[in-house]
């Protein structure tokens, strides 16, 4: 039988493997030949594909180049979302690699947030970790924590390097001895069949009765409709990392082992192919 | 995070109840706080216990645990050592069972050395622990025993000695160690050898027990000892008293000392000194050698490895009075008397020094482990564990849940499609290098501090924008735990040799250990090895911070008490108005070579002292001494030597019979000793200031020292410590003598000899960059080791050592000497009082005569430093003095405003910023000597600042700030504006 702590490596080291190509429209001075990476599932896209860029640019004049953006069947790939919930919730249903075309022109201004370096991605990773912590602990965690130890979270996940990242991370998944579980839940839910980004409510991981919730629970109160059978099939599959748990799974533990290193559960609710 | 065997939880209440018939009769018949004599009664709580467990086996394997008791009363449990988990499972819920509290005591229901023998569980493989000849528990293994022969055939008497041993469902032995009472597991038990092969200890802690990893923030400010009154000389004594008053850092092991926060303490009254502390605060980089004090207080801290006790042996009986005072009026080197007051608060200290958990009973009757499965108990699970644990725990009954299963099902499956078929596809992010390993000894954090044997591994990334950045990481073991800290190199501060005659050992800083006062210390066997350490430490955090090649010509220089130079690329916030930035933050490198003074200007021209007075300018190279290949530059290098004496005192005591003689009384100094008396200093003990330096000659009679000597070289005291004369009259009792030897040093460094004038105080116009006319050379004054005034013509940036001097003539020996921009040229004379020089220009190098400046009442001055028109004197009591009054037509000043006392050197430069070398500065964690300061609030209309903020140290004796010329680019067209009507 595994150790959980296990589940915590499987979801860490999770990769999605991926074939990157050129937007058609770039202007090149040679062939730009498709670049193949395994990108790492609970990362963001600018902050692991500077190979990337560094292959596409080699073959492009320099006056040709802005900023880098990607795009997966004509949707602009938000990078502040994490990488595994990016491909759960566009591709999954896809064949692999992951198909993910380049571009440096025509910045989709509407639907993306301009990148201008690493620490854009540093502060919004910590500022989502920081109201995951508000959620579960009153930010007391987060709060009394160094800047070196924020910076270790930060390091950690940036050189993907498990060990570093949840020496500190731990302590973030803890709660006191007389709860039960965090005060609320950090989740967010995201469908792609509605325009509204993603669900997020505050959701405690024990019921009134002391009950544990779990995600079937938390699914019938913040989107019913995500499991509510219509004709008796249901219709969705509920996603995270890449793995449909059940809904009888306590939402506490997965809150504890299948949160993204931001501290939420990004959860992704995908129409269930018809085979 | 180690292991934790918290109470149980309701799962395991079948487990509870049987140890609670145990506890039960355990408690009856144990008187508190001893260990039961051996007696069948004391059986009671295992034979009542063991069955109990046994049929629990049959019934389900699952909630099968063993159980220990420790000698303080908790009852405790490792829960759920199923078949399936071996690993603890802290919880963090406590419900207690009705037969159980959570806290519940056994009244110390200590078991005490026991023998058994027989079966104790399951099929019993027969152990026993047995006292043989002594007092020894010795362990016996019982062979031969089978279903057949169940007597067994002959004892095996096994390594190890156990308080107690018990057998477990498959054979597995857990035992009790008799010398730290730790419990114990044999490992390498199987069927086919039931004996097994090596006792491995079990991780097991407390909850309570765990660390607090959290920073400790200080309640005390830093440096309280600066202060308004000034310092007179009386008082002398009392700065130098050996008062490390250091914050104890706790031993991870220990609960909250809760001592040293109730207790606020007074630094300057050191109340929470021990003894202990006061020693280790030694082996810092700030301590120079007290036997290179040459008697002079300031400079000799104190007792370095004394053993704690010997204040007392040092207290003269005649004057019992005296010694709680430790103010220390008149006792010039009351060193040791400073800690007597206090002494016995050391001993009460209620923390032990080994304070882990001593166990008195375990029971592994109720657990089956399986042969060679892998188990966690005997290292503390890295971080995670844990949490991870304890976060599982939660929801205890789901262990098997069917979600729980299909989470793993599918995170197997999900590896498998996403990744089985893409293996050569390539990561995205790299795996960080390894880039050197080693053993290093470390200077721990807690009680006792000693050096402990670590691993160190110095791991460097390439970042995504190709930027180097790396973190030390070290591993040391706590208590049979494994543990390490971590520094990041972007963060490290400074790496700087520390002064020790036995090791080769550095410190490192980072803010927040400059502002703890406490640095992480480290030692390697080698010189070479300290070096290699040294210099990729340092090439490391040079290239994470992206310094290079030779200093900027702003750059600050200091050197430390060990002659190490040090240079710092001042940021333009350094001097701002507002958001200054801290000095605690300031990056220092080390350049090679060896000096005393280092005085810089800033066009790039920089002179420095060695130890012997040699005069030596800087040829723009960088690197040297330890810092080879690409740390060092290829040209500019040069060896350099030098050489310092190191003093030591024959002290006799006159006896009324035989005359002076080397026996003293009992009480006391070592009749060779330090300065201070408080440390043995024999001629063929006594070693050099550290490795780094030989003997160069035999030890001589020194008659050169402060209060005269008869013809032999004695110097007399009515006692033992008193201040000394050159001559004997009727009330001497004592007698000392001074001894010096001379060892010497050679290094490398970008550095050239000035010869042949030996100098004592050099300075160098400070100039600002925008100033006009370059053409004319830099002004240059020194002072010459026997106290001549010199003026050094031609020198330029391409000439920097200049061409020659010119002799300016003085009444009487010099000491210090100070050039501001302005060419107005101080200096302090040997007797203590100022000097200015008139008419100092470009075309009147020498200037043309002295005006004598009084010093401040009662006061003698030792240093000078003059900025762009502020003018700061230093006095020898380390009060620091600004010149009021001055004004262009009056250049000279009228009065002499006391700034602060607490004060060893000053720089003052060229934007009339203010820098010094605080003698004593309290961090959180220890207390610091010699450390950089920085005046803050300075301003064109406020001068003489408002407060200090504070830098690297301790262990820093100079500092020049005068090539600094970096403004803050907002607060330049002001300052010009301020300084303009002032200036020439």
């Amino acid at each position: 039988m595994t150790d959980d702590k296990d589940v915590l490596r499987d979801v860490w080291f999770g990769r999605i493997p991926t074939c990157f190509t050129l937007y058609q429209d770039e202007i090149t001075e040679r062939e730009a030949e498709p670049y193949y990476l395994l990108l790492p599932r609970v990362s963001y896209l600018t902050l692991v594909t500077d190979k990337v860029k560094k292959h596409f640019q080699k073959v492009m004049r320099q006056e040709d180049i802005s900023e880098i953006w990607f795009e997966y069947e004509g949707t602009p790939l938000k990078w502040h979302y994490p990488i595994g919930l990016l491909f759960d919730l566009l591709a999954s249903s896809s064949a692999l690699p992951w198909n993910i075309t380049v571009h440096f022109k025509s910045f989709p201004e509407k639907d993306l947030l301009h990148c201008p370096s690493k620490d854009a991605i540093e502060a919004h990773f910590m500022s989502c970790v920081k109201e995951a912590d508000a959620l579960k602990h009153k930010s007391q965690v987060i709060n009394e924590m160094q800047k070196k130890d924020h910076k270790q979270l930060w390091m950690g996940l940036q050189n993907d390097r498990f060990d570093q990242f949840w020496a500190i991370n731990r302590k973030l998944m803890e709660y006191p001895a007389e709860e039960n579980g965090f005060r609320y839940i950090p989740f967010r839910i995201y469908q792609t069949t509605t325009e509204r980004p993603f669900i997020q409510k505050l959701f405690r991981p024990v019921a009134a009765d002391g009950q544990p919730h779990t995600l079937g629970d938390l699914l019938k109160e913040v989107c019913p409709s995500a499991i509510a059978p219509e004709d008796g099939e249901r219709r969705n599959q509920v996603m995270i990392h890449g793995i449909e748990p059940m809904l009888e799974t306590p939402l506490q533990w997965l809150s504890e082992h299948l949160s993204y290193p931001d501290n939420f559960l990004h959860i992704s609710i995908i129409p269930k192919q018809t085979e | 995070m180690p292991l934790t065997f918290p109470p149980p939880t309701r799962e395991t209440r079948s487990g509870i109840r049987a140890c609670g018939d145990g506890s039960g009769s355990g408690t009856g018949d144990t008187s508190p706080g001893t260990p039961g004599p051996r007696s069948p009664q004391r059986m009671t709580p295992r034979n009542s216990l063991t069955p109990l467990m046994t049929s629990l086996s049959a019934g389900g394997r699952l909630q099968r645990s063993p159980w220990a008791a420790c000698q303080s009363g908790l009852c405790l449990c490792r829960e759920r050592c199923g078949i399936e988990r071996m690993s603890a499972t802290p919880t963090r819920k406590a419900p207690g069972g009705p037969w159980w509290t959570p806290q519940g005591r056994w009244s110390r229901s200590a078991v005490g050395p026991m023998t058994f023998c027989g079966p104790p569980s399951g099929r019993g493989r027969p152990w026993s622990g047995k006292e043989s000849t002594g007092t020894t528990p010795k362990v016996w293994f019982r062979r031969g025993v089978n279903s057949h022969n169940p007597c067994g055939t002959s004892w095996i008497e096994m390594v190890g000695e156990m308080v107690m041993v018990n057998v477990g469902l498959n054979d597995q032995v857990w035992g009790i160690s008799c010398e730290d009472r730790a419990v114990y597991f044999r490992q390498g038990v199987t069927p086919s050898e039931l004996s097994g092969k090596t006792w491995k200890a079990i991780v097991a802690t407390r909850e309570c027990d765990r660390s607090h990893s959290g920073s400790s923030s200080s309640l005390l400010s830093a440096g309280c000892f600066f202060g308004d009154e000034v310092r007179a000389s009386s008082d002398s004594a009392s700065h130098d008293t050996d008062v490390s008053s250091e914050v104890e850092r706790r031993d991870p092991e220990q609960p909250l000392p809760k001592e040293s926060l109730d207790n606020p303490q007074n630094p300057n009254e050191s109340s929470a000194l021990d003894p202990g502390a006061s020693r280790t605060a030694e082996c810092d980089v700030e301590n120079a050698c007290p036997v290179v004090g040459r008697g002079e207080p300031t400079q000799a801290p104190g007792p370095s490895g004394r053993p704690a006790e010997l204040p007392w042996t040092n207290i003269d009986l005649k004057e019992p009075k005296k010694a709680p005072n430790h103010s220390a009026a008149g006792l010039p080197e009351s060193t040791g008397l400073a800690s007597l007051g206090l002494f016995t608060l050391g001993l009460e200290e209620p923390y032990g020094a080994d304070d882990h958990l001593l166990w008195a009973w375990v029971s592994g009757g109720g657990c089956a482990v399986e042969a060679g499965s892998v188990l966690k108990w005997f290292t503390v699970q890295s971080g995670l564990s844990p949490s991870v644990q304890t976060l599982s725990l939660s929801i205890t009954p789901a262990q098997t849940a069917a979600w729980r299963k299909q989470i793993f099902q599918q995170l197997t499956e999900r590896t498998k499609r996403e990744l089985e078929n893409f293996r050569h596809y390539e990561q995205a992010v790299e795996q960080s290098v390894w880039v050197k390993t080693g053993a290093l000894q470390w200077w721990c954090d807690w009680k006792p501090h000693k050096w402990v044997d670590v691993r160190v591994a110095l791991e460097q990334f390439t970042g995504h924008d190709g930027a180097r950045d790396s973190i030390l990481f070290i591993y040391y073991v706590v208590h049979e735990e494994k543990k390490y800290l971590h520094v990041f190199l972007n963060e490290v501060t400074v790496l700087v040799p520390v002064l020790n005659e036995a090791k080769h050992s550095f410190a490192l800083y980072t803010p927040e250990r400059t502002r703890q006062r406490w640095p992480v210390r480290l030692a390697a066997a080698t010189e070479q090895d300290m070096n290699d350490w040294l210099a990729l430490l340092s090439l490391s955090c040079c290239e994470s911070r992206r310094v290079q090649g030779r200093p900027s010509p702003q750059a600050i220089w200091s050197i430390t008490c060990k002659g190490d130079i040090f240079v710092s690329e001042p940021s333009p916030d350094l001097e701002a108005h507002e958001h200054l930035l801290p000095c605690d933050q300031m990056f220092w490198r080390q350049m090679g070579g060896h000096l005393r003074v280092v005085e810089a200007n800033s066009r790039g021209v920089v002179w420095g002292i060695g130890y012997d007075h040699t005069a030596w300018v800087y040829t723009g190279g960088y690197g040297g001494g330890c810092f080879q290949g690409l740390a060092s530059s290829t040209s500019n290098i040069y060896t350099q030597s030098d050489v310092k004496s190191v003093y030591i005192y024959e002290n006799q005591r006159w006896n009324p019979v035989t005359g002076y003689t080397s026996r003293g009384l009992p009480t006391d100094r070592y009749m060779w000793s330090d300065a201070t008396g408080l440390q043995e200093c024999t001629k063929a003990g006594t070693k050099p200031p550290s490795l780094q330096w030989t003997w160069v000659s035999d030890w001589y009679v020194d008659f050169s020292i402060t209060g005269g000597t008869d013809q032999e070289g004695w110097q007399y005291a009515s006692d033992f410590p008193a201040s000394y004369h050159g001559y004997k009259t009727m009330k001497d009792f004592v007698r000392r003598r001074c001894w010096a030897r001379k060892c010497k040093l050679v290094t490398s460094g970008p550095w050239l000899e000035v010869a042949p004038i030996a100098l004592g105080d050099v300075s160098i116009i400070p100039e600002s960059p925008e100033a006009e006319g370059h053409t004319h050379s830099i002004a240059l004054w020194a002072v010459s080791d026997k106290g001549d005034v010199l003026c050094r013509l031609g020198v330029s940036e391409l000439n920097p050592a200049g061409s020659s001097w010119l002799h300016v003539g003085t009444d009487q020996p010099f000491a210090s000497v100070s050039i501001g921009a302005c060419y107005q040229v101080w200096a302090v004379a040997r007797d203590g009082s100022a000097f200015y020089r008139g008419s100092v220009s470009p075309s009147q190098p020498a200037g043309d005569c002295w005006y004598h400046i009084p010093p401040p009442p009662k006061q003698r001055l030792s240093q000078v430093s003059v900025g762009q028109t502020s003018v700061y004197a230093l006095d020898e009591n380390g009060n620091l003095w600004f010149r009021g009054g001055i004004t262009p037509s009056y250049p000279q000043g009228s009065s002499w405003d006391h700034v602060s006392n607490n004060v060893r050197r000053v720089s003052v430069g060229p934007l009339d910023q203010v820098w010094v070398i605080a003698n004593k500065v309290q961090g959180s964690h220890g207390l610091s000597r010699g450390t950089v300061c920085h005046r803050t609030g300075v301003q064109p209309r406020e001068p003489k600042g408002q407060g200090w903020d504070y830098g690297i140290g301790g262990g820093w004796d100079h500092i020049s700030v005068r090539a600094n010329a970096t403004k803050a680019v907002r607060s330049v067209s002001q300052e010009q504006e301020a300084h303009g009507p002032v200036c020439c």
